[in-house]
């Protein structure tokens, strides 16, 4: 950007928008709102000393956020973007216990699977006597979980 | 708050701290770094006309965010609290992954081991007792298997 086309920055400031403008390459003319927003928020000083602190390569992603935060705080003054935050982290909550049940639900299969395995010799024990109601003599997985009271992991 | 005891602003300010000073009761002298980086980051002027147009009763929150977002920036010039929620959005993508792939295993093994899905115990339905035990004597046909009559 030339003196001949000042960016959104210098046209918003009113000053001539130099050479080495330091907000030109990222806040052109035809986007006043962007830069506007910024200001609003942050102030330009503020995100000239932000931009000058930074390596040239980091400049432009360091806007975009800026630009993000601003629209956030401009949408929601009390809870800006901390709004977000405060919303994902709850989703990350109960994700995570939904992990947990399912990683449960694999150790019930796990411990019914051993339990089968080793359900066997008990087959060949049951007493024969018909006088005798006890448990049922042929005992399948599902039942032999619920004999040994076996609980899912909480 | 009292001249003598001046809040982090005014005291950073280097001004006095009158008693309806808007900024006194969200940033105590006893915490300075915080309004160091609220004011490296907005400026005193923004953040006061901030609170200004919040209702009283939700400045304390306001201030709580304004500081988060400050301090988050200043741990990170570039993205500041965006990185935060571009971290927490890549942790949601992982877990749903982990909790698919997890349901997708339990899936697999229930329709390759039907008889493992968790059924309700047979309690008060002698009928289904029953049943089982008459199928497993029309299976076993000797004398030697000891079911039992119910």
């Amino acid at each position: 950007m030339g003196g001949h086309s000042p960016c959104a920055s210098c046209k918003l400031l009113r000053r001539r928008c130099a050479r080495d403008c330091i907000f030109a390459p990222y806040f052109p003319s035809e986007d006043p709102h962007k830069f506007a927003i910024v200001h609003k928020v942050f102030g330009a000083s503020n995100i000239s000393k932000m931009l000058q602190e930074l390596p040239a390569h980091q400049r432009a992603d360091a806007v975009s956020s800026l630009v993000y935060e601003a629209s956030a705080r401009v949408r929601d003054p009390v809870y800006g973007c901390v709004g977000a935050i405060s919303y994902l982290q709850n989703q990350v909550s109960q994700l995570q216990m939904q992990l947990a049940v399912a990683q449960a639900e694999v150790l019930c299969i796990q411990m019914q699977q051993d339990s089968s395995a080793m359900q066997l010799p008990r087959m060949v024990d049951v007493p024969s006597d018909d006088d005798k109601p006890s448990s049922p003599p042929f005992l399948l997985p599902n039942n032999l979980a619920h004999f040994l009271n076996l609980s899912p992991a909480s | 708050m009292s001249s003598f005891s001046r809040c982090a602003a005014c005291k950073y300010l280097r001004r006095k701290c009158p008693q309806d000073c808007i900024l006194a009761p969200y940033f105590p002298s006893s915490n300075p770094q915080r309004f160091a980086c609220v004011h490296k980051i907005f400026g005193a002027s923004n953040v006061t006309k901030m609170l200004q147009q919040v209702p009283v009763h939700l400045r304390a929150e306001a201030a709580e965010c304004i500081s988060y977002e400050a301090i988050a920036r200043v741990q990170d010039p570039v993205y500041g609290c965006v990185g935060i929620i571009t971290q927490l959005q890549q942790q949601i993508i992982q877990i749903h992954s982990e909790i698919m792939k997890i349901k997708g295993d339990i899936i697999t093994h229930h329709s390759a081991h039907p008889q493992h899905q968790p059924l309700p115990p047979p309690q008060g339905d002698p009928c289904r007792s029953i049943s089982i035990h008459q199928q497993e004597q029309d299976n076993f046909q000797s004398d030697e298997h000891p079911f039992g009559n119910f």
